[in-house]
């Protein structure tokens, strides 16, 4: 048995990338060290050309890797917290998303951007613990969210090799998720959703690190109700086929997302729902609330998050 | 193996014509609402992008401003496309998805104006990392103005090439005035005592003098293709006209006439070539004009149905607006 560790998953992605086409490079803080875990032993293997320790000036090292992705390369920025992509949404939102359809399709911009470890870290404060992926998939930026070591390496790997800018979030409370990998590790299509347990009388719709806690829910839920669990992976573009498909047959949702109420991921997944499906009870959503700041004492972090009991009731409700 | 176009004397006044008589046809497309939106007039600069762009090989790259016809078409771009991307026809040099703000060409290594001030800094820094880590002689010029200054991108850029040896030339074009606001109230310190804080040799030349640009832009040049890393010019400039055509409208009074007056008898085109030359390239440039005016006219509109087009460089088609 080999149990390989979600960040050991990023690190080996990166590798593989960075070995298989001179053109991948790294800009990130304290990436030579490797600091975050993504980058461990990078700098030493592919050379501090490559994998590129910059000084703590985040637009200006962002917009770089665009101009290096116009030039050919393809950059991989490491943010190493979620509240950085705050700074960068100028550079991400304005210009790397535009260019290609500003330039008339003569530019792309191969640019990946990873942040390992967003979400609660539990104690980090109001200005760590954001999980703004709603942003990015609202822009129309590729927004990924594994939840598993598989996962975390194939969609890696596929947005280091796709054409577009790609922001993927490897959520806090995912890093210390490990698995036993016996299958080749292998590229995985963005776009592309995960039945991660098949079920008949719900779908649960769940992001990140919440599909580990929707599988549990669901498992002990056994006995009275068919849990299905929906890991989208991709949350921008949405594989919407595969929600409603899934929909078709249960007829019930339930969205567990740690991300803010309003105008986020979640509402997004019930509008495709009431648009293209016909649900037998009004959905429901676990989510953070509107407008979150999560406090610092970890009783108030922990009350703002979704919970494996709301997510409990949320499922019974659904059912009535 | 510098632009043949800008190699002598005459080409450079030919070009710096050209950029006055499209920018003077341009202001009359905007007034009689063929260019919807407006445009940043570029009259008064045509010195420095002609100047910078002198000192630059083909294969070099260049990132520009909202004001940035003059950088583009200095660089070579051609002038009936850029007429048909301001009409927005599909002739355009961006297939009229970007407009003025946006005109790009990298196939002449323009790699696009752009909307927000100083964001083309750091991309260009970019650039200039990844040819030189390919070992290719490129040198990136990054235009910008006095208003871009104050960003704090651009100082955060200049660090980056400074540390990074990036084979780039900072060039601001200091018009005096952010939009409206001053540099004098604005600039707290010196445009060249910032790139010099990074360790990045600067100088101020007279931005009214294609030649006096030229020198020192091939200086820069030179140090940065050298790998001698990056260099930072202000060019001293004035725009005789508004910062956008849509100024007039208010009837901004933040220059006085007798300023614009003054600037203007500083003519960067009043560059002491025989009279009957410079005649002679005026009518030459008159014919261009007017051919890429045809050329601009006569392409197509856009088709609706292609507005998402180019919108994922991988292909992505993503949902209709309006389509359940």
């Amino acid at each position: 048995m080999t149990l390989l560790s979600y960040a050991k998953a990023m690190n080996r992605a990166l590798a593989d990338a960075l070995e298989a086409d001179p053109a991948v490079c790294v800009f990130g803080e304290d990436v030579g060290a490797g600091l975050a875990g993504l980058t461990l032993g990078l700098q030493q293997r592919f050379g501090a050309e490559r994998v590129v320790d910059v000084p703590l000036s985040e637009q200006a090292f962002t917009s770089a890797g665009i101009g290096a992705a116009l030039n050919g390369m393809r950059p991989v920025i490491e943010l190493q917290i979620p509240s950085l992509l705050f700074l960068v949404f100028e550079q991400l939102a304005n210009q790397a998303h535009k260019f290609s359809l500003m330039t008339g399709g003569q530019a792309r911009v191969p640019l990946t951007v990873v942040v390992p470890g967003s979400g609660s870290r539990s104690g980090w404060a109001g200005q760590h613990s954001d999980h703004p992926y709603g942003l990015f998939a609202h822009v129309g930026i590729k927004t990924l969210a594994p939840a598993t070591p598989t996962d975390a390496y194939g969609l890696l790997s596929s947005a280091i090799l796709d054409d577009d800018p790609v922001v993927l979030f490897a959520p806090a409370g995912a890093l210390g998720v490990r698995e036993d990998v016996t299958a080749p590790l292998v590229p995985i299509p963005l776009g592309t959703a995960r039945t991660v347990r098949p079920g008949s009388d719900v779908t649960v719709v769940a992001v990140g690190h919440l599909v580990h806690q929707a599988v549990a829910v669901a498992e002990e839920l056994a006995g009275e109700v068919s849990v299905e669990v929906l890991d989208p992976r991709t949350l921008y573009p949405l594989d919407r086929a595969a929600l409603v498909e899934s929909l078709n047959r249960t007829g019930r949702l339930v969205v567990a997302d740690d991300s803010n109420r309003f105008a986020g991921f979640a509402a997004e997944v019930l509008a495709v729902a009431a648009e293209e499906c016909r649900l037998l009870a009004p959905p429901r959503r676990v989510t953070r609330p509107d407008g979150a700041v999560l406090p610092f004492a970890l009783a108030l972090d922990r009350a703002l998050q979704p919970r494996e009991d709301q997510l409990r009731d949320a499922i019974r409700a659904v059912l009535k | 193996m510098s632009l043949p176009h800008l190699a002598d004397p005459a080409g450079r006044y030919r070009t710096m014509r050209l950029i006055r008589s499209f920018e003077e046809l341009a202001l009359e497309w905007v007034r009689s609402g063929l260019v919807v939106g407006g445009t940043h007039p570029y009259i008064g600069q045509e010195a420095v992008a002609v100047g910078v762009c002198a000192a630059l090989d083909p294969a070099d790259q260049l990132t520009s401003t909202h004001r940035g016809h003059g950088h583009v078409l200095a660089k070579g771009a051609d002038p009936g496309r850029l007429l048909a991307e301001l009409l927005g026809r599909v002739g355009g040099l961006n297939g009229g998805r970007g407009g003025s703000m946006h005109a790009a060409d990298f196939s002449l290594g323009i790699l696009g104006a752009n909307g927000i001030v100083g964001a083309g800094a750091p991309i260009a820094v970019g650039s200039a990392w990844a040819a030189r880590r390919r070992g290719e002689p490129t040198v990136v010029a990054s235009f910008f103005g006095d208003g871009a200054l104050n960003q704090g991108v651009l100082l955060e850029a200049l660090n980056l090439a400074s540390i990074w040896r990036a084979p780039a030339v900072f060039v601001c074009e200091n018009n005096g005035y952010a939009t409206t606001l001053p540099a004098a109230s604005a600039v707290g310190g010196s445009a060249c005592g910032r790139a010099a804080a990074f360790g990045i040799p600067a100088e101020t030349v007279d931005g009214m003098d294609v030649e006096a640009v030229r020198a020192a832009a091939g200086r820069a040049v030179e140090r940065a293709r050298a790998g001698g890393g990056p260099s930072f010019l202000e060019c001293l400039t004035y725009r005789f006209e508004a910062h956008h055509t849509m100024e007039r409208r208010f009837r901004l009074s933040y220059r006085t006439a007798e300023e614009v007056a003054s600037w203007r008898e500083r003519d960067p085109l009043a560059t002491g070539l025989p009279t009957g030359r410079m005649a002679e390239i005026d009518r030459e440039v008159a014919e261009l004009l007017s051919a890429a005016a045809e050329f601009a006219l006569a392409s197509a509109e856009p088709d609706p149905a292609t507005a998402n087009d180019h919108l994922y460089a991988s292909g992505l088609r993503p949902r209709s607006g309006a389509a359940l």
